[in-house]
């Protein structure tokens, strides 16, 4: 078991996320970076769908009861075993009763940690991932108890690696959603020729870009939605869904995210800027 | 079985939207959970394919990238043809409680009042209709039902309300449902609904699925509050009646 001393601002489970369910309106869910989740999981040799803590812009503080190893992926969030700093990307050694605690956020917004053999909270559908109210919290709470098993000895084959060139990538990928047709050439123009600003309302279900292009009065039926899908809301606003976004909406998906554009966007925080890129 | 003019097109990496002329229309409803019965028996393993019908579309999502999306095209196209009915799950008629009583229906004298009618009759018309569940999504459990006569039909509040009760019975356009979870929302409320449809413990959880049908009755609150009580503990028994797979 860990103790979760200090919850920090939104700390959930997460693994690759729940499959099947769609159908009836619950969403996959699982690591909004996935390429991070899955770095810090490859360094610990674990299984793609071990679970792993997603940490938002701050971290919260661990006691770990059971000796371990963990690694770290995503953001740049300064991280230290009790007093000692501690480097993301690589392999350390957790002994019974260390703290965990994490500080200033340097870039990125998502930071992911995991155990060695992944964290064992109960499964609920198929997926460790928290999502409520399919699973019964959201987030971690203050003095709750994460179980894993313990690890004594781990001989690591890469002790640790760089992800710098993953995430120097500014522009988002995209290709045509099932309403691209919808768009006129003013319309075209203005969304692959913005710098736009990711709005305040940015979560794990979907974000919102700041700047309006020209609006539509285009009205459909509701159809099926995917993490990644660009939905077109008549005032002319985009709404990229994420994670834990519906299943289905009514709004035209002008354009769908790749999924590195995906992991990608799940670093950017109010204020950061992106452009998207026809693939 | 009629067959439709439909079109394939890739929807990312992960998946193929198909659709079939746009129109709230029963057959296409029915030809489409035809085919994605088809698919789910003969073509496309559950562990690594899932289907999202509503409507008149329906997204084949592949767990992992799909390598060739004109291959899956050309595959889906056949299968579509070569599609005979039969291997259809059943389907039920629910009959879901509600509650139509004041505390539960804040929006029901103004919506009444709108619609022309008394609340009595609003009522009993919202209870004399049969509803077909289009799809399910928005939210887990959520249904979007077809059906509501036009005589029914109100437009959404203008202020939608923080927050929604879980279970709260609502008009909103060509639209009715019910909340599944507490949530912020803009349909006029007229009754609640005792009986979760959706919970995670079980598998599937939901015990409704595109197509099945859905009818309301009135219950008084005494009856209210027993079967929310039954429904929380799991021994609730709702009423069900299978559809024939014909009608």
């Amino acid at each position: 078991m860990l103790t979760v001393k200090k919850t920090g601002l939104y700390t959930s489970i997460q693994d690759l996320g729940r499959f099947g369910y769609r159908k009836l309106g619950v969403p996959g869910s699982g690591a909004m970076d996935s390429y991070a989740a899955s770095v810090a999981n490859s360094l610990l040799e674990n299984e793609e769908e071990d679970a792993v803590l997603e940490i938002t812009m701050t971290g919260p503080t661990l006691v770990f009861e059971k000796a371990t190893y963990i690694a770290t992926s995503g953001a740049e969030l300064s991280m230290k075993c009790n007093d000692e700093s501690l480097e993301k990307n690589s392999v350390h050694k957790i002994e019974a009763g260390d703290e965990i605690s994490f500080g200033q956020l340097e870039h990125g917004f998502r930071g992911y940690l995991a155990v060695k053999g992944g964290f064992k909270t109960k499964m609920v559908l198929g997926s460790r991932s928290f999502y409520f109210p399919v699973t019964d919290l959201a987030m971690v709470k203050e003095h709750m108890q994460i179980p894993y098993e313990e690890t004594l000895d781990f001989e690591p084959r890469i002790s640790s690696v760089t992800t710098k060139g993953f995430y120097k990538e500014n522009i988002l990928k995209v290709s045509p959603g099932p309403e691209y047709a919808m768009l006129n050439d003013t319309q075209l123009e203005a969304i692959f020729s913005k710098n736009f600003t990711i709005a305040k309302e940015n979560n794990r279900m979907a974000y919102q870009l700041e700047e309006a292009i020209e609006g539509h009065k285009m009205s459909m039926l509701t159809s099926a939605t995917l993490p990644g899908t660009i939905q077109f809301t008549p005032a002319g606003k985009l709404i990229i869904l994420m994670r834990d976004g519906q299943t289905t909406g009514g709004y035209p998906r002008v354009l769908q995210l790749s999924s590195t554009a995906v992991s990608l966007l799940a670093q950017k925080k109010y204020g950061d800027h992106i452009r998207l890129r026809m693939h | 079985m009629n067959k439709y003019p439909i079109s394939i097109e890739p929807f990312g990496e992960y998946a193929m939207l198909i659709k079939w002329p746009e129109e709230v229309k029963e057959s296409i409803l029915e030809d489409m959970l035809q085919f994605s019965s088809y698919l789910e028996s003969n073509c496309l393993k559950k562990e690594k394919w899932e289907l999202v019908p509503a409507y008149h579309t329906m997204a084949v999502i592949r767990r992992v990238p799909i390598e060739d999306s004109a291959n899956l095209k050309r595959e889906l196209l056949m299968w579509y043809e070569k599609a005979t009915k039969a291997e259809s799950p059943d389907r039920f008629l629910w009959k879901l409680p509600v509650c139509y009583d004041k505390e539960f229906a804040p929006d029901l004298p103004e919506v009444s009042e709108k619609l022309g009618m008394t609340p009595e009759e609003l009522v009993s018309l919202h209870t004399s209709c049969t509803y077909t569940v289009y799809g399910l999504g928005f939210l887990p459990g959520f249904m979007y039902l077809g059906g509501l006569p036009e005589s029914l039909q109100v437009p959404r509040r203008e202020h939608p309300r923080m927050k929604v009760e879980a279970g709260s019975v609502g008009l909103a356009g060509q639209q009715t449902g019910v909340y599944p979870q507490e949530s912020p929302g803009g349909w006029n409320i007229i009754g609640n609904c005792p009986i979760q449809s959706f919970n995670s413990e079980n598998d599937p959880p939901s015990f409704i699925s595109t197509g099945d049908k859905i009818r309301f009755y009135e219950i008084s609150e005494g009856e209210y509050q027993l079967f929310k009580l039954e429904s929380e503990v799991g021994i609730h028994k709702i009423e069900k009646i299978k559809l024939d797979a014909d009608s």
